[in-house]
């Protein structure tokens, strides 16, 4: 188990370089002059221009500065901004709390939802339930996002007035309830699909007709049987759908004027400020494999049969 | 083989594949079902007016039929659906077939590359692609089409593995087929049922995509009709004029819905589980 895991972080290493790699080419192809002069907005002189270039080591070949970049990075230095010279790791970690907040948040509601609904619609083939869930679930998956989010806006900010249209409000769970249920209520779709053929799957186990000839209660044979051995499916699935999720707080971020990693990183896009986006894509790259990471070790507690090594 | 009995009895595939016709079918014949253009007839005395006969959609702040731009926005949804998964599809089922057939040293390097593009979620990769190339349509095909190959290239990856040491490719081995010929003829086709169930969901996603990042900003410009783009321009005013809003996102929302039946209809139709289910 404890090999397992430092085999996992050690894995990490080659990832990390890889996408480093990939956004450092991607994000480089801009231009060194367009990008200062877009990001300070201003019409610089020349000499301006070469000594900001040599400030930010722009002057350098791409591959000397994705080395120090990288090095860099490895000691917790994101660089500075272009835009107004603040340290990125400061400005992407006070960022950080809100978007954690709203992901898990959101994770938390696509959880609640989706899990007892597949669960139960599984539990009850043909049944209203079952319909009902399989309409949601792909109505669900359908909606785009930030619609969602508008006709939440129109009910609970305009009609009913009892939410607050966006904002961070200072961190009141007021705030949060819209974002999170915008973010959140495709993936319970999601989710209940998943829940719903992992627990049809099991369903017809051996273990469950020997369970259920050993004539224990049905309670008892879907908790201890099936839904345990659901788990394993749908835990993945949530490992898998977490990723996805932090991606996405990127638009319902924008859409809530929510200030997290998201919003920051359309703003440093727009501004063509490299570092920060940089700093943001990274940290959101990192929480999804820290996550993968966690759903690999807690499979081990839900199933001790699968074997790592 | 089609199986019409088989086609029917799958109300999915029935019903996303009408939605699907439907949808291709309004972008096609965009210009005779628009009752104004979509750009030019902008009338500001026609501002913001309600739903009503003429506009049965109302209009938009440049007194625009909003009808009319939801029609034309179809192509440019439809257009990102269908050209991010062409290159999407050619990308993972090249560097799958590359990775399953030579094996070793490609092998490797091509999973390696897959599992790191699975580990950036694609809104991420997306919106760093469009950080360096710039807002549009044309590099949303390119942002996307670039970023959603990896389910595709293990699909077929994996069906490679499992058909490389079937008698037929050994045979077209000692025939003196070459590896190119024998990838195309003898393994591809084995491929193309699952991938094409990939294509179709992966389209949804990318027309979610698109009208996201359009949402963003990063879209078609103004005044290019597009569902994301009607949205974002509309989301100020939505208070105000929530036709704009409620039209172009009901769009996205049935054309995807069509998408995701469809494409779950044609899995079940292809799987080959369901054809015991059929013959009872």
């Amino acid at each position: 188990m404890f090999v397992f895991t430092i085999r996992r972080l050690l894995q990490f290493i080659p990832t990390i370089m890889g996408i480093t790699l990939i956004i450092f080419v991607l994000l480089n192809m801009i231009p060194g002059n367009a990008a200062l002069s877009t990001a300070g907005r201003l019409e610089l002189s020349p000499e301006v221009v070469e000594q900001l270039k040599k400030d930010l080591e722009l002057d350098k070949p791409a591959y000397v500065r994705y080395f120090n970049y990288v090095s860099r990075l490895a000691q917790g230095d994101m660089g500075t901004s272009y835009l107004r010279r603040y340290d990125v790791k400061e400005i992407v970690l006070t960022r950080l709390p809100a978007t954690l907040k709203l992901a898990l948040s959101a994770m938390l509601i696509a959880i609640l939802l989706g899990v007892p609904l597949g669960f139960f619609a599984a539990l009850k083939q043909g049944s209203w339930l079952d319909v009902f869930a399989t309409v949601i679930a792909v109505g669900g998956v359908s909606i785009p996002q930030f619609w969602l989010g508008i006709i939440l806006m129109y009910i609970f900010s305009y009609s009913l007035q009892i939410l607050p249209t966006s904002g961070y409000g200072n961190g009141a769970f007021i705030n949060l309830i819209m974002p999170a249920l915008t973010l959140g209520i495709g993936y319970a779709a999601m989710l209940a699909r998943t829940t719903r053929a992992a627990v049809i799957e099991v369903l017809s186990a051996d273990f469950v007709r020997t369970a259920k000839a050993k004539g224990l209660s049905s309670a008892r044979i879907n908790i201890r049987h099936v839904l345990r051995n659901a788990l394993v499916l749908i835990l993945t699935t949530t490992g898998l759908l977490f990723g996805s999720l932090i991606g996405q707080t990127v638009i319902v971020e924008r859409l809530f004027s929510w200030p997290g990693i998201g919003s920051l990183l359309v703003e440093s896009i727009f501004q063509r400020d490299i570092p920060v986006a940089q700093g943001c894509l990274v940290v959101i790259i990192v929480i999804f494999l820290v996550v993968n990471l966690l759903v690999d070790v807690l499979y081990h507690f839900i199933n001790p049969q699968i074997d790592y090594q | 083989m089609l199986n019409i009995h088989k086609i029917i009895s799958q109300k999915n595939l029935l019903i996303g594949g009408s939605i699907v016709f439907l949808a291709i079918g309004v972008a096609v014949f965009a210009p005779f079902i628009a009752t104004f253009d979509p750009i030019t007839d902008a009338d500001l005395m026609l501002s913001e007016m309600p739903p009503d006969d003429s506009f049965i959609f109302g209009t938009d702040p440049q007194g625009r039929d909003v009808f009319s731009r939801v029609v034309y926005g179809a192509r440019v949804s439809l257009s990102v659906g269908i050209v991010t998964q062409v290159i999407n599809t050619f990308i993972g089922v090249s560097l799958g077939l590359v990775a399953g057939y030579m094996g070793s040293r490609w092998d490797d390097a091509i999973m390696g590359l897959t599992n790191i593009m699975l580990s950036i979620p694609v809104v991420v990769f997306a919106l760093a692609i469009m950080a360096a190339l710039g807002p549009g349509l044309f590099n949303i095909y390119i942002a996307l089409g670039l970023t959603n190959w990896a389910y595709s290239c293990r699909i077929t990856r994996a069906q490679v593995l499992s058909v490389k040491n079937s008698d037929y490719v050994k045979a077209a081995k000692v025939l003196g087929y070459s590896h190119f010929s024998i990838m195309f003829s003898q393994i591809l086709p084995n491929v193309l049922g699952p991938v094409l169930v990939i294509a179709t969901l992966g389209a949804a996603e990318a027309i979610l995509m698109e009208a996201a990042l359009s949402f963003l900003g990063l879209g078609a410009q103004p005044p290019t009709p597009s569902w994301g783009g009607m949205l974002a321009s509309a989301r100020e005013l939505f208070f105000i004029a929530p036709w704009m809003s409620i039209f172009p996102g009901l769009a996205i929302f049935i054309t995807v819905l069509g998408l995701n039946l469809f494409g779950d209809g044609l899995r079940d139709y292809l799987d080959p589980r369901n054809v015991l289910k059929s013959k009872d």
